[in-house]
């Protein structure tokens, strides 16, 4: 029996360290590690330069379409029931429609969004929202371009990738529904979630953080700000909701936390990098996209776009970035597609403007602070 | 200088690893020895070099002294002596310092005639500290990943290597390691709360033998390892602690450079449950 026992027991763990060497994914030196902090301060980025490689390729922008011909009509007179766009002529109006069905719709074609026996026929939900999203787009690349997206902007590209449905969304996560047994709440959390990159975290702390866009600005703030205790501070849970925020930027950005952070004092604007500043106003462009533009499509999506309660689907970091700190390689898309950049309707939801009326607690320095040497 | 009584029978000749007989000398009651030479030269040198660094520095608080390592940008190179050079001569001293000093404990093991225990075991504190500032460094290719030398700025550097990995303590070396950490720990105090209490008997009771040990912990746990096996037990902790630090930090970032909470996926998809 106990040879039986001692039998049973070393083929088990011989197998399960078969499987742990082979199937964990282990990876392997040469590596390509960039340092965003003061020499021996540990702020480094760490990846093998395969996956460097890989992500680099999986990431290629599309080549702008040829320029429009000059001149021509307007398309708002050329067509009917322009909103958005009537201000290009017909060339470049085209032109933009071209290279939108590539970048969104390249199998489907026109007829994903349009109604081939009448183009101008808003039918079809795909062009309602699609219009929505462009000016979402245009909004993005206007108002959100000192703070967040910069002069590579953002184009239905950027977060489509030749589909019609972003691989990276989100909806609200209700957990599993446990209405009897033994584990009947898990207080949302426990769940090994891919949203949190595996940890047993709070797997929905999106929901609370990036979907509802008139959050209180210290939400995401738990750090103490007092050497010592003062009052009761945050609950140690609302600590793991935003450590749960953070490993999702994290994943998103293909980044760790020193990108941003110095954890020896991870609130500190002034020993953060740079950064962190561009990620914070990320932050409220998410919430702003979420709340103002994906949100008010709610009754528009037919009932299968949407979530398990109903909700619509929503953007995070990753949705744009999709793996990397600058999306498809910082390479500047709008440029070739100026129509994107401006607001040429003013929005019928009033949107709030975008910079917040509180900034960051401490103005972050230019350059990061070397730490107390 | 003044001998112990039984110090004269542990003064032999012989036992060397390397220099024969020229360094087989005591002073006062000092071994010498060719590696105590060496532990000497290495250890003035990096001191003095540490100091050197310091009065660089902008401080000369205890706490806030840092020699940082040189930019990652220098690779696998020398760096300029005062951006990090200094940093790879004291990395340099200190390996050789401790070395020196594993090798004249040997020496001192073959003229006693015991067992390389001690050697072995500093060995192993050795092993875990070139782990960091060699080994891994120069697996990812550049010196700049090595700890600085500081007594906070060393703890900056580890609080941000482990978020390099997202939640550090998902790293699977890293739980074995502080799980032998807390292990040592515990077996330590039930070891000496059993030695100190057997050999501090209450008025008028006899000092207990280790029969009385073993029906102690038989008694209470019903098992004792015995008089011997406790130090087997305790050494092999304690060794395994070391020897999994060194692992959980060299397999941090040449062999996974992800979240470690992510590695975990290989438990998630095994077949019987997945």
């Amino acid at each position: 029996m106990k040879t039986f026992f001692v039998v049973l027991g070393a083929s088990i763990a011989f197998f399960l360290t078969i499987a742990m060497f082979g199937t964990s994914g282990w990876e392997r030196p040469p590596l390509t590690t960039t340092q965003n902090g003061f020499r021996g301060t540990g702020m480094d980025q760490v990846h093998t330069r395969a996956e460097v490689a890989e992500i680099r390729d999986a990431n290629v922008a599309p080549a702008p379409a040829d320029p429009a011909e000059e001149g021509g009509e307007l398309a708002g007179q050329t067509y009917e029931n322009v909103k958005v766009l009537s201000g290009l002529t017909t060339n470049e109006f085209n032109r933009l429609m071209v290279s939108m069905t590539e970048w969104v719709a390249p199998e489907q074609g026109c007829t994903y969004c349009h109604n081939t026996e009448n183009m101008a026929d808003d039918s079809l939900y795909q062009k309602r929202v699609a219009r929505r999203m462009l000016q979402m787009t245009q909004h993005i690349n206007s108002d959100w371009k000192a703070n967040h997206v910069g002069g590579t902007g953002v184009t239905c590209y950027t977060c489509h990738r030749g589909q019609p449905v972003p691989a990276n969304i989100w909806f609200t996560n209700p957990g599993p529904n446990h209405t009897s047994g033994f584990v009947s709440r898990n207080n949302g959390q426990n769940m090994a979630a891919p949203s949190v990159g595996l940890a047993s975290l709070p797997y929905d702390s999106l929901t609370e953080y990036l979907a509802d866009k008139s959050i209180d600005n210290n939400a995401i703030r738990v750090n103490a700000t007092t050497a010592l205790p003062t009052s009761k501070g945050k609950p140690i849970q609302d600590a793991e909701k935003t450590y749960g925020l953070m490993i999702h930027m994290s994943e998103g950005l293909g980044v760790n936390c020193t990108f941003c952070h110095n954890t020896r004092a991870i609130s500190n604007w002034q020993q953060s990098t740079p950064q962190r500043t561009t990620a914070w106003h990320g932050i409220r462009m998410v919430r702003d996209i979420n709340g103002n533009f994906m949100e008010p499509l709610t009754s528009t999506f037919p009932r299968n776009r949407l979530g398990v309660l109903g909700d619509v689907p929503k953007v995070n970091c990753t949705t744009c970035h999709n793996g990397q700190n600058k999306p498809l390689n910082g390479a500047h898309v709008v440029d070739a597609y100026p129509e994107l950049t401006k607001v040429t309707v003013a929005d019928v939801v009033k949107t709030p403007a975008p910079a917040p009326d509180t900034p960051p607690a401490e103005t972050p320095p230019a350059v990061p602070a070397a730490p107390q040497p | 200088m003044a001998m112990l009584s039984f110090e004269r029978k542990y003064r032999v000749r012989g036992g060397t690893l390397v220099g024969g007989d020229l360094f087989d000398f005591w002073v006062g009651p000092f071994y010498v020895g060719f590696f105590g030479v060496t532990t000497l030269f290495f250890s003035v040198l990096g001191t003095a070099l540490i100091l050197y660094g310091a009065a660089l520095g902008p401080t000369w608080n205890i706490w806030q002294i840092n020699i940082a390592p040189p930019d990652l940008k220098y690779g696998l190179a020398l760096a300029p002596l005062k951006e990090g050079g200094l940093w790879q001569i004291i990395t340099f001293c200190a390996v050789g310092a401790f070395s020196s000093w594993a090798l004249r404990e040997v020496e001192i093991c073959r003229k006693l005639g015991i067992g390389y225990h001690v050697p072995f075991a500093f060995a192993m504190a050795i092993f875990a500290y070139v782990s960091l500032v060699v080994i891994r460094p120069l697996l990812m290719g550049a010196w700049g990943h090595g700890f600085p030398y500081g007594i906070l700025s060393h703890l900056d550097w580890v609080s941000n290597t482990g978020y390099q990995y997202l939640h550090f303590h998902y790293n699977p070396a890293h739980m074995l390691a502080v799980s032998f950490f807390f292990t040592t720990t515990l077996a330590l105090s039930l070891h000496g709360a059993l030695i100190l209490s057997s050999t501090n008997p209450g008025k008028g009771e006899v000092v207990k033998t280790p029969e009385h040990e073993d029906t102690f912990f038989r008694d209470t746990i019903g098992y004792s390892i015995g008089t011997l096996g406790i130090h087997r037990l305790g050494l092999f902790l304690a060794l395994s602690a070391g020897f999994w630090s060194a692992v959980c930090i060299v397999i941090s970032g040449p062999f996974w450079t992800r979240g470690w909470p992510e590695w975990w996926g290989w438990w998630l998809n095994l077949p019987v449950w997945r």
